[in-house]
């Protein structure tokens, strides 16, 4: 299958011409955060105190890596369920968030507030932590450094491999694309 | 009989190098029901995903970097010769020490917190394990190592059935048990079924059933039977390799049955990600 390159941050008008389905390549900068910096962050922000990174027109990825070895970048770095992050989603894309990278479906509030707020949603490859983490070139914790794995690091990324799951339309990859095989004769 | 003397350390060594090799080099047999799902799948996407998966077990095995950043909970199954005798120390603490030196060694995932629903502090070196022992008969020891990923893990269950539902309510609680967990189980799985016992022997065998080569089927017609319609049911969902849609979301259904009271049906779903991993020594 044929990929096209996008760079992160995700220009606005990149996020608004790719569409469900569309398998792309991602270069450039993106910030990791799982379940504690999501709890934090969203707590931050609901007390009105100033985040410890700015999250405006960033793209969020859901994992935490293995550690690395002495010589490597990162260690395995392959996405964890979002459908954790739901609650604390739309908080985020409210204030500035704009691509998250995960795994799995979300709940209808955070597709309802990707279309809001004209985000998107990818997904990657689940298990393929090994192969990602050729992908990272560097690799800087910003916050949360107590939380170990779950600390917010940002990563300089080369083509990393992703599929558009939700997109400004209110495309979903999983109603379209389970539909389309679920009853398949083989 | 002579009893067989086994030092504890020879047993923590062990673990320490299972909990490497489980987590950086999948099993031969589903390398190869991987393979033969690429040539099946039917949707693009799907096979993209498949091959991905491929080209991910080739560099984990090849650079020795953990197949998945979540190097699982260790979940250790023991059969124990009764003519075996440990020296040194106990056979949990010896099996506890080698998870230990196993993830600080090889750089693996820590994920194990202390207090599950307060403070949740990481113990640092992913201890402890969850073991399960069987007393069987002879002088040796088999270690069986799974690393047991979060993500498939939270999506199993455990169901009480009545008596009287049989088959078919076994293979629509696996296929509703599949639906939810959609993409964030990551399949392709394997489906470790537990049919029978007590809520938490169904439970048991289920985990059990999760490291029986791919290519075999139950022994018994019976079961065997159950397992096929499950598989064509799972695989009719479209769910596809990591929820993108496909007609491989699951690669083998293995069942153990077991006894149980005449007014029960208890009956366990273990669902386990394609990141399949365990590995295996006897001593």
């Amino acid at each position: 299958m044929k990929s096209q390159v996008v760079v992160s941050p995700f220009p606005n008008e990149d996020i608004k011409n790719l569409r469900t389905g569309d398998s792309i390549l991602v270069s450039g900068s993106i910030l990791t955060a799982r379940d504690v910096a999501h709890k934090r962050l969203s707590a931050a922000v609901e007390k009105g105190l100033q985040l410890p990174v700015n999250i405006a027109g960033q793209t969020f990825y859901y994992t935490g890596p293995s550690p690395a070895r002495p010589g490597q970048i990162i260690g395995s770095c392959g996405p964890t369920t979002s459908k954790r992050m739901d609650e604390f989603t739309p908080v985020l894309l409210a204030n500035g968030l704009k691509v998250m990278i995960g795994k799995g479906q979300r709940s209808k509030e955070v597709k309802d507030a990707i279309r809001q707020y004209q985000a998107l949603y990818l997904v990657t490859y689940g298990g393929a932590g090994a192969l990602l983490s050729k992908c990272v070139k560097k690799a800087e914790i910003l916050a949360y450094t107590d939380a170990g794995a779950e600390a917010v690091m940002r990563l300089e990324v080369e083509n990393f491999p992703a599929v558009v799951a939700y997109d400004v339309w209110g495309g979903d990859l999983f109603g379209q694309e389970i539909t389309r095989y679920s009853n398949f004769e083989l | 009989m002579t009893i067989r003397e086994i030092d504890a350390n020879t047993i923590t060594d062990h673990v320490a190098g299972l909990c490497v090799k489980a987590n950086t080099k999948l099993p031969d047999d589903l390398v190869v029901a991987l393979e033969k799902a690429v040539q099946i799948e039917k949707s693009p996407l799907g096979r993209q995903a498949l091959q991905i998966i491929l080209e991910n077990a080739r560099i984990a095995r090849q650079e020795g970097t953990p197949l998945c950043q979540d190097c699982g909970v260790a979940v250790v199954l023991v059969e124990i010769g009764q003519d075996v005798h440990i020296t040194g120390r106990s056979l949990d603490d010896a099996i506890s020490e080698g998870v230990s030196l196993g993830y600080r060694q090889g750089y693996l995932r820590k994920s194990m917190v202390s207090k599950p629903f307060s403070k949740r502090e990481n113990t640092r070196d992913n201890t402890p394990p969850v073991i399960h022992t069987d007393i069987v008969s002879g002088n040796k020891i088999k270690i069986i190592f799974i690393p047991k990923g979060g993500g498939a893990e939270n999506m199993s269950r455990v169901a009480m059935l009545k008596p009287g539902d049989g088959a078919e309510a076994i293979v629509k609680l696996v296929a509703e048990t599949v639906k939810a967990a959609g993409g964030s189980s990551c399949p392709p799985l394997i489906i470790g079924l537990g049919i029978g016992g007590t809520l938490e022997k169904a439970a048991l065998l289920a985990k059990k059933a999760l490291v029986r080569p791919l290519e075999n089927w139950n022994e018994d017609i019976e079961i065997a039977e159950l397992e096929q319609k499950v598989l064509k049911k799972i695989n009719r969902l479209g769910i596809g390799p990591l929820g993108m849609g496909g007609t491989v979301t699951a690669l083998a259904v293995n069942a153990i049955s077991y006894p149980c009271h005449m007014a029960s049906l208890p009956v366990a779903v273990n669902l386990q990600c394609h990141s399949a991993r365990y590995a295996e020594v006897v001593i």
